[in-house]
């Protein structure tokens, strides 16, 4: 057995996982090496299905059934001894000892990763007592020690709550405490900001980034963010489709990448840093807008102390062309917003002006069922869930030719040449017009559920989240392709996201929303580089820049919100 | 929590409401007036029959009143005095009739839920946790036998083979020699002796349904992430597996109460009727059999809100195993 | 990549690919694309995979069948008594007859009877005598009836080739019927309420269950609050209390339905149930609101996008509905309150074993009905259960 050089905590040599599946065996991970040490951070970063968390899972022996570790070592050094833990077995002891005790674990999910019938506390509590003879008093004490350790406010009292009683944020903090419960000497965080705001998830892995190097700790960080892996990254490892293609220091990485793939990882992910070459100019003065809303407002709930104002009075113009981003974090009622304009969400008041092709005015907040209809027919809606919003028991042909069919627009042939001539338009075969959505891949559903919003020659789409669920490539080419539409079709997009740089990238004008309310609303570019609130300034210092030379969010601006009275 | 309980107690109200009222729909259903048919009866068996006594029932219970007058009464009745009306088949009170028998329908029900928790619990979790195992197999295809087999004929079966190979004749509660004994140790073992064989019956079905409930929402809560967060703490497996999948799979286990009772109730009553249990089973058979309406409605609504009890049970267990119950 | 990222489904590809982790074979042959077929046949083919469910799906196939051709298949007439043969144990088929000499000839049989003086209950019982030869054939003569109350006919499946000589497979009962003959013409009757009640229970739960989840408001409350209260009672007691007013004047045929229609009357809840909740599911789906933005009317709505999801569900819901009407049927009429002689059906039959001392005598009276209503519901659990497993085209 070769030594490994002495601060080296943990060695994967190649190592290989198998799904044996009802039809064939996967090969999740094929051959991955990879050397953690002391007080550094590697990154393995990857798109979906690249492998990268399981590979972090096998590292603790968890991989679920039927994933099984074919071949490979894992090598964990303590204290001069080395163990296979890929020779372990998963019920061992020896394996068990291990877990928590020298290699802590942090989820993407600390919602589901936490039980939902014990207080945070006593989770703690557990993991504290198993790997220390500490007594309950002592075991409590350290969990409070450890709770104030991860930032968390009156951890005597909050001890004693349930997780759906936390914040996202709190319980990510939480979910830290109970992997350094065990002193561990390497962390392994899996995708642990993804589910979390922007701004929490500066919070997190700044508190990470501490705590491991406070502690010197080892820490295998697993993303597909490459921005958050230039923020903390000491050492990078690219992953896809279950083989490491390229791994090295992170300035290396991200500027002299090797492999092609890297490459072009990188770019999808700087592309969306700047705001797209082809832009129009923007036009916000000569023509009159095409839709404005003014004053809406929704209250979900009895007028009382009870009642939610999802949306507060919001104002805005949509010019003809323009595409206007409303970007906001989770329960900033951006999505609301959107329902609002179409009103599958009544509003509470408040009107949206809709101005027609002719320039004939419609208050949509007035209007009745059939002049409902109208509307939807010019305006029109991208979902966030390219699986949810595709019916699986319709053909691609009738999931796009649905709308023109309900709207009496064409039948029989001309339905299918309408078809086929949406699909290419969007870039589908039209060849496959006859297969069902679930024969398609995330990006290709979503490029038939903008096909479908096409179907009416609309004159805005509102797109909601439309990119988010995809991989950074295949985002990338879903907003040129929104793009390419706008010019070519002469479309305004309403353009909802979480994501500041989609939003940047794609759109003209931002307006951005805070606990339903539109605090600031500007040119793209200007609330990207210069936004004048304070709340727009904490928002945009806080996603992480894809360049290790410039880390921007390790300095970034924190936004204390005025608690409202 | 006292808030949480009394939502519920005030949430009973209706369905209790709609319960009397289906009784008393099944109260009216046959035809005739049953005050007529039994005076014809008693002078047909040369019986007297007292004008002044026809009339006070006339009086109490408003035979000539409209439908809703009639319920109303009814139910005053039952909620003023603790009347239920009148047994025309045993010429008194049906409150004097009633009460012991569904005292014992309680004890067996909560017998029966006993044994199905008990052995519905264990078997649950070998199934989820060894999944596909032979063990597995052999459990979920006696569970299947055990949902298929109506209680009725799980009943006869039993009795058949006590009698044939056994030699015992296993209907009643007590042997003969113990039936008018006062109570003793032989004589709760003897009770004992005979209650095996109807729980067993009226919690077959109970059991094999509450281990496939078990079974699927285990092994849904075995993937969960947080079943994952147990494990890498390194607790070992067990713990892993009965501190937290099972805690949360125990809800749907515990709410199953809504439905099992109901079904035990259902059980006892047939079994009994069968095995010839001194229950309320076989006095309501004779009930309806002899067209005895009120006796036979009073015992329909007792057993009906039995089961509701039991509901109410089941959500205040559950709003204590759930702690995201008991603070919404 | 190009605009169009990997075109053409994934399951379409080389087993060794560049676009995903790389696979393996298990077995030679490879995988079928699924891209163009349409929900129905992947539950047909997810359905076909279960062999137990496809066993049970043919035993219920049977069952029907048996119930369609109960005349022709059954040797007697289920009414046909003969006092001569009271409690004759059932008898077994040989096929071949053994000469004086040793040899044997091919030639279907069964044994007859002879009687026999219990001298303790002073009774006389019947053993089968195997001196005795009884020739039975196939597509013989026997009474004459008409298959489907149609067809004239007199030929059965099977029989003694003299209709006068005793075959009793199953046994007969306390009036000389033949067991065998009554409880396939049982099948029919039982099988059909099963059938029918699940019909009315379908219709009543797919109506408040679609109401209830697509209206919401005081309208679902109503409905929820009836369901509650009719699934919070006890069947049996219910079920009993609304049998037991059935006047013993009406005619088997009214009867018949009116318990049909009990029995439905209660099993509908748990339709209404779950459609409520699929609806309600449904409802929200993102899909269904990009259709209610397309313009589509709410009847559309309904029959084009949120029904042919919920069909494969409520078809496995029916179908694990039916035991427990059939479970109804068979407890009524084993108690004496459901269906009643003249109409036979298996638990009119099982009214016979209600006297333990009966069944001791004669346990065939217990067991052969028992088994056929064991079967029927087993077999409707299989198959609903395979049903309800694949009754979700995209889950894997």
């Amino acid at each position: 057995m070769v030594a490994p050089t002495d601060d080296t905590v943990l060695s994967v040599e190649d190592l290989s996982i198998d799904f044996r599946l009802r039809t064939h065996i996967l090969h999740a991970v094929e051959k991955v090496s990879f050397e953690l040490k002391q007080g550094q951070t590697l990154c393995l970063v990857g798109e979906s299905g690249s492998g990268k968390s399981v590979t972090a899972r096998s590292l603790l022996q968890i991989v679920d059934r039927p994933g099984r570790i074919t071949g490979g070592r894992i090598l964990l050094t303590t204290e001069g001894v080395v163990t296979d833990i890929a020779a372990l077995s998963p019920d061992s002891t020896a394996m068990r000892a291990i877990r928590g005790r020298r290699i802590g674990l942090i989820f993407q999910e600390p919602m589901s990763s936490l039980s939902p019938v014990h207080t945070i506390g006593s989770q703690i509590i557990e993991a504290i007592r198993l790997h220390s003879a500490l007594d309950a008093k002592a075991a409590r004490e350290r969990m409070i020690e450890l709770l104030r350790q991860v930032e968390i406010a009156a951890p005597e009292k909050m001890a004693d709550r349930y997780t759906f009683e936390y914040s996202g944020g709190m319980r990510q903090r939480a979910m830290i405490a109970m992997a350094l419960a065990g002193n561990p000497d390497i962390l392994i965080a899996d995708e642990p900001t993804t589910a979390l705001d922007v701004t929490t998830q500066a919070e997190i892995l700044d508190l990470i980034k501490r705590l491991q190097v406070s502690r010197g700790m080892a820490m295998l960080l697993i993303t597909h963010d490459m921005g958050v892996v230039a923020e903390v990254a000491d050492k990078v490892a690219v992953m896809r489709f279950g083989r490491l293609v390229e791994q090295g220091p992170v300035d290396q990485i991200y500027h002299q990448p090797v492999h092609p793939y890297t490459s072009q990882l990188l770019a999808s992910t700087v592309k969306l840093t700047r705001h797209a070459e082809a832009r129009p100019p923007a036009v916000t003065s000569g023509p009159e807008p095409v839709l404005s809303v003014r004053n809406l407002s929704k209250t979900f709930g009895s007028n009382g102390p009870n009642a939610i104002k999802a949306v507060d009075d919001a104002s805005f113009d949509l010019y003809p062309g323009e595409n206007l981003g409303i970007v906001g974090e989770s329960g900033s009622g951006k999505t609301t917003l959107g329902r609002l304009i179409l009103r599958t969400v009544e509003p509470s008041s408040g009107s949206v002006l809709y101005r027609d092709g002719q320039g004939v005015e419609t208050d949509v907040t007035r209007l009745g069922r059939k002049e409902l209809r109208r509307f939807h027919r010019d305006v029109r809606l991208v979902f966030q869930d390219p699986f949810a919003s595709l019916n699986p028991r319709m053909t691609v042909k009738e999931v796009i030719g649905d709308p023109l069919v309900v709207n009496g627009l064409a039948r029989g042939r001309a339905l299918e040449e309408r078809v086929a001539e949406l699909m290419r338009l969007v870039g589908l075969d039209p060849q496959a017009m006859e297969r069902y959505p679930h024969a398609f891949s995330g990006g290709q559903r979503q490029r038939i559920g903008i096909a479908r919003a096409l179907a009416l020659d609309p004159r805005i789409i509102i797109a909601d989240e439309a990119t988010s669920a995809l991989d950074v490539s295949i985002r990338s080419q879903i907003l040129d392709l929104l793009l390419d539409l706008r010019k070519r079709l002469d479309l305004s997009f309403l353009f909802i996201s979480h994501d500041i740089s989609v939003v940047r990238y794609f759109c003209d004008r931002v307006a951005v929303m805070h606990r339903g309310r539109i605090v600031e609303i500007g040119d793209a570019e200007q609330i990207c580089t210069a936004p004048r609130e304070a709340y727009t300034r904490s928002l945009i210092s806080a996603v992480p820049n894809p360049d290790p030379r410039d880390k921007r969010m390790m300095h970034r601006q924190r936004f204390v919100a005025a608690t409202p009275a | 929590m006292l808030g949480y309980i009394f939502k519920r107690l005030v949430y009973m109200i209706p369905t209790l409401f709609g319960m009397s009222l289906i009784s008393f729909l099944i109260i009216q259903l046959p035809p005739g007036d049953y005050l007529s048919s039994m005076i014809a009866t008693m002078s047909d068996s040369g019986q007297a029959v007292d004008p002044d006594e026809i009339e006070r029932l006339k009086q109490i219970y408003g035979f000539d009143d409209p439908f809703y007058i009639q319920y109303v009464k009814w139910i005053w009745g039952i909620l003023s005095r603790g009347d239920f009306g009148w047994s025309f088949e045993w010429n008194q009170p049906v409150s004097g009739l009633i009460w012991a028998r569904m005292g014992s329908t309680l004890v067996i029900s909560l017998l029966s839920l006993l044994f199905v928790w008990i052995v519905a619990l264990p078997i649950g979790i070998y199934s989820a946790v060894r999944r596909h195992s032979i063990g597995d197999h052999v459990f979920t295809f006696l569970g299947f036998i055990g949902l298929a087999v109506p209680n009725f004929i799980l009943a006869l079966t039993l009795m058949y083979v006590a009698y044939r190979y056994l030699g015992q004749s296993v209907g009643g509660f007590f042997s003969p020699e113990y039936a008018e004994a006062p109570w003793s140790l032989a004589k709760l073992w003897d009770l004992l002796a005979h209650l095996w064989i109807p729980i067993i019956i009226i919690g077959a079905s109970g059991t094999a349904a509450l281990i496939r409930i078990l079974r699927a929402n285990l092994t849904d809560e075995l993937h969960k992430p947080y079943v994952v967060t147990a494990r890498a703490k390194g607790l070992p497996e067990y713990k892993v597996i009965l501190k937290y999948p099972v805690r949360i799979a125990l809800n749907p286990f515990v709410s199953a109460i809504g439905w099992v009772l109901p079904h035990l109730v259902s059980g006892v009553t047939i079994t009994a009727i069968v095995l010839n249990l001194p229950t309320a089973g076989p006095l309501l058979f004779r009930a309806l059999v002899s067209q005895d309406m009120y006796l036979a409605g009073s015992f329909i609504l007792l057993l009906s809100a039995l089961t509701l009890v039991g509901m109410l049970l089941s959500d205040l267990l559950l709003a204590i195993l759930d702690p995201r119950i008991r603070f919404n | 990549m190009t605009l169009q990222e990997n075109l053409g489904p994934r399951i379409d590809r080389p087993l060794v690919v560049a676009d995903g982790p790389s696979i393996s074979p298990l077995k030679q042959g490879g995988t079928v694309s699924t891209a163009t077929i349409g929900p129905w046949r992947l539950i047909g083919r997810k359905l076909l995979r279960q062999k137990v469910a496809m066993i049970a799906g043919a035993v219920i196939l049977i069952l029907y069948l048996v119930g369609l051709f109960a005349e022709f298949l059954a040797p007697f007439l289920p009414t046909t008594s003969k006092p001569q043969y009271t409690y004759a144990p059932p008898q077994a088929i040989s096929l071949f007859v053994t000469n004086p000499d040793g040899s044997s000839d091919f030639r279907p049989h069964v044994k007859g009877y002879r009687v026999e003086i219990d001298k303790v209950a002073l009774r006389r019982t019947f053993v089968v005598d195997e001196t005795k030869v009884v020739p039975i054939g196939f597509f013989v003569k026997g009474p004459a009836y008409h298959l489907f109350g149609l067809i004239p006919m007199d030929r059965h499946l099977i029989g003694p080739l003299n209709p006068a000589d005793p075959m009793y497979l199953l046994g007969t009962d306390r009036l000389g019927r033949d067991v065998f003959s009554r409880l396939v013409h049982g099948t029919r009757v039982s099988m059909s309420i099963g059938l029918v009640g699940v019909g009315v229970s379908l219709v009543l739960g797919v109506v408040f269950g679609a109401i209830s989840g697509f209206y919401g408001g005081w309208v679902d409350m109503l409905i929820q609050r009836v369901i509650e209260v009719v699934s919070a009672m006890p069947t049996i007691p219910l079920w009993l209390g609304l049998a037991a007013a059935i006047p013993l004047t009406w005619s088997p045929l009214t009867v018949y339905f009116v318990i049909t229609i009990i029995v439905s009357l209660l099993g509908w809840t748990s339709l209404a149930r779950e459609v409520r909740g699929r609806f309600l599911a449904l409802r929200s789906e993102d899909f269904v609101t990009a259709a209610r933005l397309d313009g589509s009317s709410e009847t559309r709505l309904i029959f084009r996008h949120i029904l042919p999801s919920l069909t494969s569900h409520i078809l496995a819901v029916v179908t694990l509905a039916v035991p427990t009407m059939i479970v109804a049927e068979t407890s009524l009429s084993f108690l004496g309150i459901g269906l009643k002689p003249p109409v036979v059906s298996w638990g009119v039959l099982l009214q016979d074993a209600q006297n333990i001392r009966t069944v001791a005598t004669a346990p065939w009276l217990l067991i052969w009905p028992s088994l056929a209503v064991v079967v029927a519901v087993l077999s409707f659990n299989f198959f609903g259960d395979g049903l309800r497993d694949a009754a979700d085209p995209y889950d894997n």
